[in-house]
């Protein structure tokens, strides 16, 4: 038991040739981006929702969980909170992402044409709720809730590693209950006015709960990933151990359930009750080879990584860990893809325009998370839980 | 009667406490040892040295025999033994079956889990151990945390033991059992036994009849039901003649009903000429025709009208509809065998509006065309 040996925190830079990566893949990103915004504005625009859903996906995700921590008392996360941390800066770029799609609004939007709406009854009377203005000020409410409590979480907890203050905990806290519910609300909005409104006749109850349980079990994922990848590296503290390991994969395996679940639900009562204003978007997606893309994000988002992590023994498993959370992280760029695309082509397409985003995604994730990772200590020094998370047994 | 020495044990104060003894317990080579504490202890199992229980394979095999078992029932029932088409799906419509399999999986593997672990794990009836009843047992059920090595391991030595607990830092005591337990057999069906269950249930339900019947007066919960109104088919005390189900006044009209003219008797050859077919067969007609002819009719006249359905034999088996005398008959003929009916073909005209039953015509003259095609209907 290591509750005597103090906890010895290495506070390097991450390896050069990740970092490296991480510059390429931006750059090349970038480079993808910009063509395909010369090449074909439209088609880029869509792809551009994709890579912005999905940041904003792992961004919102990141920080639902440092709530999600200091409200549940969890201990076992806390050594890994800094990881959290360093990912929800990705709100940063989720912005900056959002400004070409604003800029070709109209090629995208098809509720953003006036002369639609007026020949349209549905799209007239969902028009107090769908109109230009609204939207705008609805996403810059949004991104000011997650910000502003992102920035306090973080602030609070990288302050603690100086001073051990414990009554930071207790403030973020406070402020966790705050914000659970804010969030569970803004992000369901979020993914109806970004996802859902691309098909502005088309509803589901259910789109919003999907898409955030899609989004925090990302989250968890690329925080399983890189948190697997540095212990590999010998980045974490020492005792890390198959009990922390396990408990990134029970949870990774409750999400993805709970993830099918949702999913299976909103396909199954439109299936069910067959309405044609509603099954219309289900048909779409069930043709001309979109089908097979359905198919895909069953297996990818659901049975393999299910059946990879059922068993006790690989949840503990750091290489089964790693591979099914990369596997996931797949499947939640699939899901966008299948989200989104059906709006812009009757069937599946894939070129360079729709590599640029991911590429570019990814790369700012390795990115950001090493230029903080060499000014911050990776895990929370001053955190009052955190001896008890490192000695964490089942 | 002779006291045998079951186990040393020793109670320790804190939870850090019993996982350090445990692992010295384990460390010193003791197989038979068990530790008790009031609440589970995370890292416990690991400190005993425990192995990976096998209770999750009983919950694996328990939910995949529910999954398959209920999977195939449900598929059974609906495409085997009752196939009905339900909202125009395929019989076989998997999707509507997974929510039945999964909670049937989740309720086998609950079940088999806790039922495996009570009769294999906990080895169940087993109700008497000799750690039961003693000082020891009253502590580590409450805020203390025992560890408890037993007289029959290999290695076992009291001295030896009782030292090693000391060093520990446990607070050391031996517990002693009689033969007696050892012959002990739970008298479950004694019949004093029985007649004691019996008579307390009989008491109590006597109790509470008497109770809430006959002293606190409390009606029965039937509010819902005696409505002070007159019901379908009963007496009313108000109208002179009594009955509660009154005619309409004479010359009602329903709202859109217009009257059927002709009677039951009535043959549908003869009557048949007089009614025209308003509707064309267009695709609307016709659909909506099929739609009703699969309600109404194929329940009887099978899906294509061949009289095949499956009532045949447990009713008196309809005629095919592709009789030449059925395909000769005007379209009112067969409206007026649907409206009155036909010897045991009950009648139809509340349920099927006359629109829908004109459409069903037409969608059986196009069963009877495809039936009968001539030679100019496949060019
Ligand atoms: C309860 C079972 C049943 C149902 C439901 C039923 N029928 Fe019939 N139908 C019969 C039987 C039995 C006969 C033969 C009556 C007799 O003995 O003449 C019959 C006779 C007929 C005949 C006359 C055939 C002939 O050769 O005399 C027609 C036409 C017909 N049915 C049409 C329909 C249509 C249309 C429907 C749907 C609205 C329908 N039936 C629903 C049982 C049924």
């Amino acid at each position: 038991m290591s509750a005597h040996e103090s906890v010895i925190i290495p506070k390097k830079e991450l390896p050069a040739n990740i970092v490296k990566l991480g510059w390429a893949l931006t750059v090349i990103g970038l480079v993808l981006v910009v063509l395909s915004y010369v090449t074909d504005a439209q088609r880029a625009g869509f792809n551009n929702i994709i890579g912005f859903t999905f940041l904003a996906s792992v961004a919102v995700g990141a920080v639902f969980f440092i709530a999600l921590e200091y409200i549940a008392g969890a201990v076992w996360s806390t050594p890994f909170r800094r990881v959290l941390e360093f990912l929800g800066m990705l709100l940063i770029p989720v912005v900056l992402l959002a400004i070409p799609i604003f800029m070709n609004f109209h090629d995208l939007y098809h509720w953003t044409h006036a002369d639609v709406v007026a020949n349209d009854k549905v799209l007239q009377s969902k028009s107090p709720y769908l109109n230009e203005q609204f939207f705008t000020i609805r996403f810059v409410i949004y991104i000011v809730i997650w910000s502003l409590f992102y920035f306090i979480f973080r602030h609070n907890s990288l302050k603690q590693d100086q001073d051990s203050d414990q009554k930071r905990t207790k403030k973020n806290i406070a402020l966790a209950a705050a914000f659970i519910p804010l969030l569970a609300i803004s992000i369901s909005l979020f993914s109806i006015d970004w996802l859902m409104s691309l098909e502005p006749h088309w509803f589901s109850t259910m789109f919003g709960v999907y898409y955030f349980t899609g989004s925090i079990l990302t989250a968890l994922a690329v925080t399983t990933y890189f948190v697997v990848v540095l212990s590999e590296k010998g980045y974490f503290f020492k005792g890390i151990n198959e009990n922390h390991y396990y408990s990134f994969g029970a949870l990774l395996f409750g999400l993805l359930s709970f993830w099918a679940y949702i999913a299976f639900s909103q396909f199954m009562l439109i299936w069910y009750a067959n309405l044609p204003e509603e099954n219309f978007w289900f048909i779409a997606r069930w043709q001309n080879g979109w089908e097979y893309v359905s198919v895909a994000i069953v297996l990818l988002h659901f049975w393999i990584p299910y059946f990879m992590l059922v068993s006790r023994p690989s949840k503990m498993k750091p290489r089964t860990l790693k591979q099914s959370a990369a596997i996931l992280i797949a499947a939640h760029f699939l899901d966008m893809y299948w989200l989104v695309m059906p709006t812009y082509s009757a069937s599946p397409v894939l070129s360079y325009y729709e590599l640029a985003f991911p590429v570019l995604s990814i790369g700012v994730i390795i990115v950001l998370f090493a230029m903080q990772a060499k000014k911050y200590n990776l895990v929370p020094v001053g955190d009052p839980k955190l001896q008890r998370g490192i000695d964490f047994t089942l | 009667m002779e006291k045998k020495l079951y186990s040393i044990t020793a109670i320790y104060s804190y939870p850090n406490d019993i996982i350090r003894a445990a692992k010295t317990v384990r460390d010193a080579g003791y197989k038979k040892f068990d530790v008790h504490t009031p609440y589970p202890i995370h890292g416990l199992d690991g400190a005993m040295g425990l192995k990976e229980t096998k209770l999750g394979f009983v919950t694996l095999a328990a939910a995949i025999v529910g999954a398959a078992g209920m999977i195939s029932f449900a598929s059974w029932v609906a495409v085997v033994d009752y196939p009905q088409v339900i909202g125009g799906k395929p019989y076989w419509s998997w999707p509507a079956f997974v929510p039945v399999t999964y909670e049937i999986a989740v309720l086998l593997a609950v079940l088999g889990t806790v039922g495996a672990m009570i009769a294999f794990f906990f080895k169940f009836p087993n109700i008497s151990h000799p750690l039961h009843d003693t000082p020891y047992m009253k502590k580590v059920s409450a805020d203390k945390f025992g560890v408890s090595i037993q007289a029959d391991d290999e290695q076992f030595d009291e001295k030896k033991v009782r030292e090693l607990l000391k060093s520990a830092g446990g607070e050391v005591e031996a517990v002693y059992y009689s033969e007696e337990f050892l012959t002990f057999k739970p008298q479950t069906f004694d019949p004093k036994f029985i007649v004691l269950l019996a008579g307390i249930a009989l008491a109590t339900s006597a109790g509470g009849y008497l109770y809430f019947n006959k002293v606190l007066y409390l009606p029965p919960f039937d509010w819902m039901m005696m409505q002070p109104k007159v019901n379908p088919q009963t007496m009313s005390e108000f109208y002179a003649d009594g009955f509660g189900m009154r005619l309409p006044v004479a010359g009602t009209v329903a709202r859109g009903f217009i009257p059927y003219p002709y009677a039951l008797g009535a043959k549908a050859d003869s009557v048949g000429k007089f009614l025209v077919n308003p509707l064309l067969p267009t695709k609307t007609t016709l659909d909506l025709g099929k739609k009703k002819y699969f309600t109404y009719c194929s329940p009887c006249h099978g899906n294509f009208g061949n009289g095949d359905s499956r009532m045949n034999g447990q009713f008196p088996n309809p005629p095919t509809l592709h009789s030449d005398k059925v395909r000769t008959w005007p379209d009112g003929a067969i409206f007026h065998t649907i409206t009155v009916g036909q010897n045991v073909m009950p009648s139809y005209q509340y349920q099927i509006s006359r629109e829908e039953r004109w459409a069903i015509v037409n969608y059986i003259r196009t069963l009877q065309r495809a039936y009968n095609a001539k030679e100019s209907d496949l060019q």
